[in-house]
């Protein structure tokens, strides 16, 4: 990130509480302009303009405002908006959560300079996102399948392994049959430096860390920060896709952690809360995330999202799960008792979904059964979960015998096709022949999603 | 024009000093880029503006210069087929000028002022007219016949009239000598999109929009001119099931208003609707269909103003004659819109910080569909059904926006996450919604199925309900303890609900059923119950009965092609009575 300085230097501050600091008597302070600190002390810090109002203005300091006092802090409008220098010899550099290298390697000589707001992507000019990425994992390839140019979250809960999963994902992820480049974005909010080190040690281990670029912001770092780090990797990420022709896939983790930054500026200012204290437009701030992934309609690149949040007490319909799910396209759900059981990825594929699987998938893409066999095993699933409550209460004995195999299949289910050792990388084809196997626990009177023709043809019966 | 100074700025809202004379939802340009924006509070001089588009780089002591008019749509040969953001500016448009994001400060014509339209006449001079009278007519597209009206507000006689032939929107057809004067016309006509046009009366809805989904139709119908909300928390299918309505219901024109959604949800569409089929016309569903895109990383003020712009279109189209039917997804991100702009105003929030004249703004524009008689001369009925998605946070229905939709719409569908994630689509729960329209609706199914309809759609209801009750005993004691009859109730509504309820939006016989189909399936299944019981009666065990091989038959009917069903419902229909007989009943 780089700042330009405007000669005139102000000592005007009024107030600081909070995150935000008042600035009084200025002249020509533009609304969301970026602003260089002085504390007393000579230490320099960034903040941006929240709001101006005749010769007043309220500034949101990034890094915090201990330090700052009313009577010697020095402020310099830069008459810029956030902008970040950006080149392809990122790719493989550590950045701290406001674009600075941290990494000690030499300081990024830009090729272009741009706005880490963006701008929004027209809908005219987006192509569909249809291409299959094939992750490996069962639950996602065949169940809920990611395309190039998504956004599909991890919805996880503190103490699950989403890492693992994002990294076995970042480790496995590939179009079949293609060879391209590739590059990861990685943007820590909030996390702690051993789980960034968990992702660092992975990217080093497989060899990818050469195309991977990190933005962090651990836990120790000033919360305010996290309002840029997302952008900033967002912004690199327009600029590997659509201007370099990479296929790019972010992961951002925690956004829990972000909205929570966002709801401290918001209380600062005295903002009428939404729900839970979060503020009214977290909605519309989140979206200015999420919607910078997608692919554009003669360009080669694309950027796929995969942001993680811990869900505060496993709770799915908390303000930021709850956002998040209305914006992406779909969402993996970690489950608690899954994991208790010992399943890895303890992936939940009932509340999980991917809003784009049907134009991935499919003859010339996956496999012509797919969505039928997916149907299938969702429909089957559903039925044996709700026949555990009903044993619980009436025993098995009391089940028919058409019940008791579709228990039968709910247990074989998580036990074979949910679990997957942590370096598997199921092939789409073992995964949809996977889902056949365990069909074939039940009538095949039952089987109403798949097609008679694909019975015949793929059923383990008829092999 | 008045020219004032902006003295704040927050977020969208722009307060503005020197504004006096200016008037309420007055349209304004601000700063040096000349952003949109509307006057949303006048208080001395100052004038508080809701700006369209991002705000960030505008600085106190930047011009705001007012327009004199308010907000308006430009209506015209043109609209259809085209995708607009939330205040009509073409985004095609936008993006041959400027690529492929959306900068701010871009002014564009939202209808081409370079297309020439054919123009045909069909009012003649000395013709004395007032507003509605059609003046003349341009083939829009294959399938949509654009009226060119006279307006709203004029009456007199006509001079003159253009000859057929090549036309500019905006060159003048014909002049009429009114009272006051004479005022020539164009193709093109502005509306403000805050103030509804007029008809003559409001008449009953009483015909059904067809939509070709059978949860919706059969159980749970809209009439057309009617309103209806579907609430839905994330991942329920409210998407998938808005887009399934604007594809195969039978209206005329779609206006499909995406309102702070995802911007690939409006890319699927533009990819989609142009190959897909209208069964009514044989013509692309592009051909009759207008989009709003206000994504939701697009300003949140745009966002706002586009169910107006979208409803304005609607009634525009409306006065043509034609059936309109508007989607809107979401409404929810509409009301939070009002609710950021309120809070950025410091105004006083009501329930959960939205503001108090929420459920007032959400009657007004729900108010503005209905079944009219049109103006002009001639008694023509038409028109605008809404359809408005809902998106309760954390799927809670108590929550403000719904609850005030409620109490508005006249039909409900609630959709389900519970069923969502067992792939039960559409995921409309079947005893939570309601349609206030099946006494006036019942009619037209009776002309157009059978005189039965409604008894049977009415029996296979109360079968619904019933089977909710023996579920709880199920859960007590397993469904072994049932008597023999009751297991057959629970045979019956599992068809109902698996082969009848759930429809494949991807299948591509499935994802359209016509109302023979949708009454043929219903009483398919209703016999099977029927012969079940009585073979039951007759002595025909339950192990038997539930193994009935007629089962797989009714499980697969929904894919049987249109023309081949009725030969295989009697096929069907047969088949239960023999298989019956076979295991003695």
């Amino acid at each position: 990130m780089e700042l330009e300085s405007k000669a005139k230097v102000y000592t005007t501050v009024s107030e600081v509480s909070g995150p935000l600091m008042i600035v009084e008597g200025v002249e020509g302070v533009a609304y969301g302009e970026i602003v260089e600190i002085e504390t007393p002390v000579g230490e320099n810090r960034k903040g941006e303009v929240l709001e101006v109002k005749e010769d007043i203005a309220v500034i949101q300091v990034f890094e915090g405002t201990s330090g700052l006092n009313t009577s010697s802090t020095k402020i310099r409008f830069t008459g810029k908006t956030v902008r970040l220098g950006v080149s392809v010899d990122m790719l493989g550099r550590i950045f701290s959560g406001t674009g600075d290298p941290i990494d000690g390697g030499p300081e990024i000589i830009p090729d272009k300079d741009l706005d880490i707001n963006g701008a929004p992507m027209n809908p005219s000019a987006r192509m569909f996102p249809a291409e299959f990425i094939q992750t490996g994992m069962s639950t996602i390839d065949g169940m809920n399948t990611l395309v190039r140019g998504q956004k599909l979250p991890i919805f996880s809960g503190s103490g699950l392994p989403h890492n693992e999963l994002a990294a076995q994902i970042a480790r496995q992820a590939k179009v079949i049959g293609k060879k391209e480049e590739f590059a990861v974005i990685f943007a820590a909010m909030g996390i702690t430096h051993e789980e960034a080190n968990y992702f660092m040690t992975d990217f080093e281990r497989t060899g990818a860390l050469e195309r991977v670029t990190s933005f962090m912001n651990l836990a120790d770092d000033p919360a305010i920060e996290r309002i840029l780090t997302p952008r900033l990797a967002l912004t690199t990420a327009e600029y590997f896709a659509f201007e370099k022709d990479m296929h790019v896939l972010v992961i951002l983790t925690d956004l829990t952690n972000y909205g929570e930054a966002l709801r401290e500026i918001s209380a600062a200012r005295n903002e009428v809360p939404g729900r839970r204290g979060y503020p009214g437009y977290m909605y519309t701030d989140l979206a200015t995330l999420y919607e910078r992934a997608g692919r554009i309609k003669g360009k080669q690149g694309s950027i796929t999202q995969m942001p993680i949040l811990t869900m505060p007490q496993d709770d799915i319909t908390h303000p930021i799960a709850d956002l998040t799910g209305y914006i992406t396209e779909g969402q993996i759900v970690l489950s608690r008792e899954l994991h208790r059981k010992g399943i890895f990825p303890p992936v939940d594929v009932l509340p999980s979904l991917s809003r784009l699987m049907s134009g991935g998938i499919g003859p010339e893409r996956t496999r012509e059964d797919h969505s039928g066999v997916s149907d299938q095993l969702y429909s089957a699933y559903a039925e044996g979960r709700d026949l555990r409550d009903l044993v619980l209460v009436v025993g098995e004995e009391a089940l028919t015998e058409r019940d008791r195999k579709f228990l039968e299949f709910a247990d074989a289910f998580e036990k074979k096709f949910v679990t997957q050792r942590k370096d598997e990388d199921r092939s789409i084809e073992t995964t949809l022949d996977l889902g056949w196997e365990l069909l074939s626990l039940l009538p095949k009177a039952e089987l109403k999603r798949v097609s008679e023709e694909h019975i015949a043809k793929y059923h383990p019966e008829n092999q | 024009m008045i020219t004032g100074k902006i003295i704040k700025i927050s977020g969208p809202v722009v307060v503005a000093d020197g504004m006096k004379g200016t008037q309420m939802y007055e349209m304004v340009r601000v700063g040096e880029e000349k952003l949109i924006g509307e006057i949303i509070e006048l208080e001395g001089s100052t004038a508080t503006i809701q700006v369209y588009e991002e705000t960030k780089g505008i600085k106190p002591g930047e011009d705001v210069a007012s327009t004199g008019g308010p907000l308006s749509v430009e209506l015209g040969p043109g609209i259809i087929g085209s995708i607009f953001d939330g205040i009509q500016r073409p985004l095609e448009g936008i993006k041959a000028l400027s690529g492929d994001y959306i900068p701010r400060g871009v002014e564009l014509p939202a209808i081409s002022r370079e297309k020439k339209w054919t123009f045909k006449p069909k009012a003649a001079e000395g013709d004395s007219v007032s507003g509605g009278d059609v003046i003349g007519e341009v083939q829009e597209t294959s399938v949509v016949l654009h009226k060119i009206t006279v307006l709203p507000n004029v009456s007199g006689v006509i001079k003159s009239v253009a000859p057929q032939g090549e036309y500019l929107v905006t060159e003048d057809i014909a002049e009429i000598e009114t009272s006051g004067g004479v005022i020539k016309l164009q193709m093109m006509q502005k509306w403000p999109v805050r103030i509804a046009r007029p008809y003559k009366r409001k008449l009953d809805p009483n015909i059904p929009l067809i939509t070709g989904q059978r949860p919706q139709d059969t159980f749970f119908p809209v009439a057309k001119g009617g309103t209806s909300a579907m609430p839905g928390p994330f991942g329920s299918g409210k998407t998938v099931t808005q887009q399934q309505l604007a594809k195969w219901a039978d209206a005329d024109i779609i206006v499909y208003v995406g309102c702070g959604e995802r911007g690939n949800e409006m890319t699927e569409v533009l990819k989609e609707f142009p190959e897909l089929v209208d069964p009514k016309t044989g013509r692309p569903l592009m051909d009759r269909t207008v989009l709003i895109a206000n994504t939701s990383n697009m300003p949140v003020a745009a966002r706002e103003a586009c169910v107006y712009t979208g409803i304005t279109m609607a009634e525009y189209f409306r006065d043509m004659g034609y059936d309109v039917a508007l989607m809107a997804d979401s409404t929810s991100r509409w009301a939070e819109a009002m609710r950021e702009i309120s809070g950025r105003l410091e105004e006083m929030p009501g329930e959960e910080g939205y503001p108090a004249y929420l459920a007032s703004r959400l009657a007004q524009f729900y108010e503005r569909s209905g079944r009219v008689s049109i103006l002009g001369k001639e008694d023509t009925n038409a028109s605008v059904t809404v359809v408005g998605a809902v998106s309760p946070p954390g799927g809670d229905l108590s929550e403000p926006v719904t609850q005030n939709t409620l109490r508005i719409s006249k039909v409900f569908w609630a959709l389900d996450a519970s069923l969502a994630d067992r792939r039960h689509f559409p995921s409309i729960n079947w005893l939570q919604s309601y349609s206030l329209y099946l006494d006036s609706v019942q009619d037209w199914w009776a002309t157009n199925t059978s005189q039965d309809w409604r008894d049977l759609r009415d029996s296979a209801m109360a079968l619904l309900q019933k089977e909710s009750e023996l579920q709880e005993i199920v859960q007590l004691v397993g469904p072994d303890a049932l008597p023999d009859r009751e297991r057959i109730i629970l045979e019956s509504t599992r068809m109902i609900r698996e082969d009848f309820l759930q429809q494949n939006a991807y299948h591509e016989v499935d994802t359209y059923c016509s109302p023979q189909k949708q009454y043929g399936m219903l009483s398919i299944i209703m016999n099977f119950h029927e012969e079940t019981t009585s073979a039951l009666e007759k002595g025909a065990s339950i192990d038997d009965l539930i193994k009935l091989k007629v089962k797989e038959d009714i499980g697969r009917m929904k894919y049987i092609p249109e023309a081949e069903f009725e030969n295989a419902m009697a096929q069907i229909n047969e088949d239960i009575i023999n298989q019956c007989k076979e295991i003695g009943g």
